[in-house]
């Protein structure tokens, strides 16, 4: 480089550095939202696995209602792809702004412990909202999760008997052969039919939609050809449930249906949001199913990370406290605690919830 | 000022400068040594792929199995780790397996005369089916030895920071300053006119598939020690940012055109826009499309300047 090319270089560099100090003399945001919650306490964040997800839209309404109550600054952010590093630069970005408490749904239960480590040294406090860091757990003070998943099976089969208090033979559509909250709810459920009061419900057979709707649909259907006489079907995934209530419209096999079999036709119920099964519960072809309520355990997670970073409750096993208008909760061991009971939709109160 | 007008770097550094002002102003937490140096790490990985992937641009090439190579080349040294491997021949293995999987692409290009857009979108779905299948979903944890790399601080640089700049010496000389690199540019701009000039195109494209290989197996042993774990779908997607990195330093897909210097500012442009916009909450989906957009604003900004340049000429001439 010749030195009057030098030069323009430097000149055009300048140039552009005036230009960027020129411009923008919009005030900060962060400044004034600070100023605005002069009141405020706590700066708390949550973030998520991934953006657009409703199910996590809903958490993050539960946390903005309990903050507003409690006068902390709240904000959400997420990355775009729920995949085991990209929550990491997130982590970090909020540790720099200097918030003080962060709840994250971890993606990875090993892939975060460093830089939510650095987060610790810096003295924020860390929550896991949803999911934990299994065999990680020191990385996080607690972990708010959304239901007592031990419940689930005897809450699945309850929906169930009620319906058919004569029993009869039922199906279970899973998700996929690996995925241990399922297998664990499908080893509840055989567990306890044993009981008097599951007695007369028959376990046929366990089939796998792997989460995806197409799949589900074949495996619904492929029930409804070999078990002529099914009377029930749980299918305790989000993305089976719906598939399944879509096959039984579509054939008219639901109770009171067009081709409903000669025993009474097929009961459906299992674990979905309610906006996915909302059509199917109004037009009576699902009577009720369930699910735990994000919402909760949303206005569970912020009360906790207040109350636990302003020294008002201490995240050990055995500790009560009390959620004002949740109730009354206990920490299990390692620092877990469970939001709420399940949910029960029906045509009455599908209508109240949107995720 | 016409050849500076020519510089491919100079869309990616004014594009820096301005970014780096603007994310400075955007947020007070980010003038802070110790922040954007720790933000290195992060960006690493793709820097180091980036640098392999300028040459094999250059060469007149793409390569998109580069970060499916270090997830299976992850997955493969972690287990071997796992089993007793010591840490430095751990190291080793990684950047000879990256090297044997990215030499695969060399192979199939150099001597099997088929297009690499064909043979890498093959072995982008072949290297990350090989490492689900090696290692399920399940994650494979490394022990300490090798973890915390980006916590090892030398001067008070992070570690893998140093070796990006050790990496883009290296490759900044190797392409600059020797024949190789002149032969690069040759095969890129005219494969057909090189061989005639005797040079040896195919061993050219051959060593600059191996060498983002070896690149992408030396990634692969950053993000373990970052995250301390090993899964089959680690850095997906990612062989797009790095991509996005070369066209944004001014190298252009068809060959013959680009600099490490280029590269180099557009990764620390990425990065730089990231921070900033991480530091605001903005929402993810505004990040991605904000820097496919710089992608396509800088494509037109150099396309605009050399323009500029080639009028220059005619003004001075007349």
């Amino acid at each position: 480089m010749t030195k009057s090319l030098r030069m323009g270089f430097a000149a055009i560099v300048g140039a552009i550095v005036l230009a960027g100090l020129g411009c923008s003399q919009k005030p900060e945001t962060e400044v004034v939202v600070v100023k605005k919650n002069a009141g405020a306490k706590l700066k708390i964040v949550y973030i998520p696995k991934n953006t657009g997800n409703a199910y996590f839209d809903d958490v993050i309404a539960g946390f903005k209602e309990e903050s507003d109550k409690l006068g902390d600054t709240f904000t959400s952010t997420a990355p775009a792809k729920a995949d085991e590093t990209s929550q990491i630069s997130y982590i970090k970005d909020q540790v720099q702004k200097g918030v003080d408490v962060i709840a994250i749904t971890p993606n990875s239960p090993v892939a975060l412990n460093s830089a939510l480590d650095e987060a610790k040294a810096k003295g924020v406090l860390v929550i896991t909202v949803d999911a934990d860091l299994d065999k990680n757990e020191s990385h996080r003070v607690a972990c708010v999760l959304p239901t007592d998943f031990a419940q689930v099976a005897i809450g699945q089969l309850d929906t169930l008997v009620d319906q058919l208090p004569n029993g009869g033979d039922f199906a279970i559509l899973s998700a996929t052969r690996s995925a241990s909250n399922q297998n664990a709810w499908i080893d509840g459920i055989k567990a306890a039919l044993t009981q008097p009061k599951y007695s007369k419900l028959h376990l046929v057979d366990v089939v796998y939609g792997d989460d995806q709707a197409e799949k589900s649909t074949t495996e619904a259907e492929a029930l409804f050809t070999k078990y002529p006489n099914l009377r029930g079907i749980i299918s305790p995934t989000s993305a089976g449930l719906p598939a399944a209530a879509q096959s039984l419209e579509t054939k008219g096999l639901f109770p009171g249906g067009p081709h409903a079999n000669a025993a009474g036709g097929i009961v459906l119920t299992g674990l979905a949001t309610p906006n996915a099964m909302k059509k199917f519960v109004m037009k009576g072809e699902v009577a009720k199913f369930q699910l735990w309520s994000p919402r909760a355990m949303g206005v569970m997670a912020c009360y906790l990370a207040d109350a636990i970073k302003s020294g008002k409750v201490k995240a050990e096993e055995g500790v009560e406290f009390e959620v004002p208008g949740i109730g009354t909760h206990k920490f299990g061991p390692k620092g877990v605690i469970t939001a709420g009971p399940m949910v029960t939709f029906d045509k009455k109160n599908i209508g109240l919830f949107n995720f | 000022m016409r050849s500076l007008l020519r510089r491919p770097e100079l869309a990616p550094l004014v594009l820096l400068v301005v970014a780096f002002i603007l994310a400075a102003r955007a947020s007070h937490s980010f003038l802070d040594l110790s922040y954007l140096l720790d933000t290195t790490t992060l960006h690493a990985e793709t820097a180091l792929m980036a640098l392999g992937m300028t040459l094999v641009i250059i060469s007149g090439n793409i390569d998109l199995s580069p970060a499916s190579n270090l997830a299976l080349t992850a997955c493969i040294v972690a287990k071997l780790n796992a089993a007793g491997l010591h840490p430095i021949l751990t190291v080793l293995a990684a950047v000879s397996i990256g090297g044997a999987l990215g030499a695969v692409n060399g192979v199939l290009v150099a001597y099997g005369k088929l297009p690499s857009f064909l043979v890498t979108l093959g072995t982008l779905a072949l290297y990350r089916g090989a490492a689900q299948a090696l290692t399920g979903s399940a994650p494979v944890t490394i022990p300490n030895p090798l973890t915390g790399a980006d916590k090892l601080l030398i001067l008070g640089v992070p570690f893998p920071f140093v070796v990006v700049l050790a990496i883009a010496t290296l490759a900044g000389l190797l392409l600059h300053r020797t024949i190789f690199g002149r032969w690069t540019y040759a095969v890129g701009m005219n494969e057909g006119a090189a061989r005639f000039s005797a040079v040896p195109a195919s061993a050219v494209k051959f060593w600059c598939f191996t060498l983002l290989g070896c690149l992408s197996g030396l990634s692969a042993i950053l993000l373990l020690s970052r995250l301390g774990v090993a899964r089959y779908d680690l850095a997906q997607g990612q062989e797009l940012d790095v991509i996005t990195a070369v066209l944004l330093g001014g190298a252009s897909l068809t060959g013959g055109k680009g600099t490490v210097v280029g590269t180099m500012l557009a990764v620390a442009l990425v990065a730089v826009v990231r921070a900033g916009m991480g530091l605001r909450d903005w929402p993810a989906e505004h990040q991605l499309a904000l820097i496919g957009a710089l992608l396509v604003g800088a494509a037109l900004a150099t396309g605009g300047l050399e323009k500029l340049a080639a009028w220059t000429r005619v003004v001075r001439e007349v």
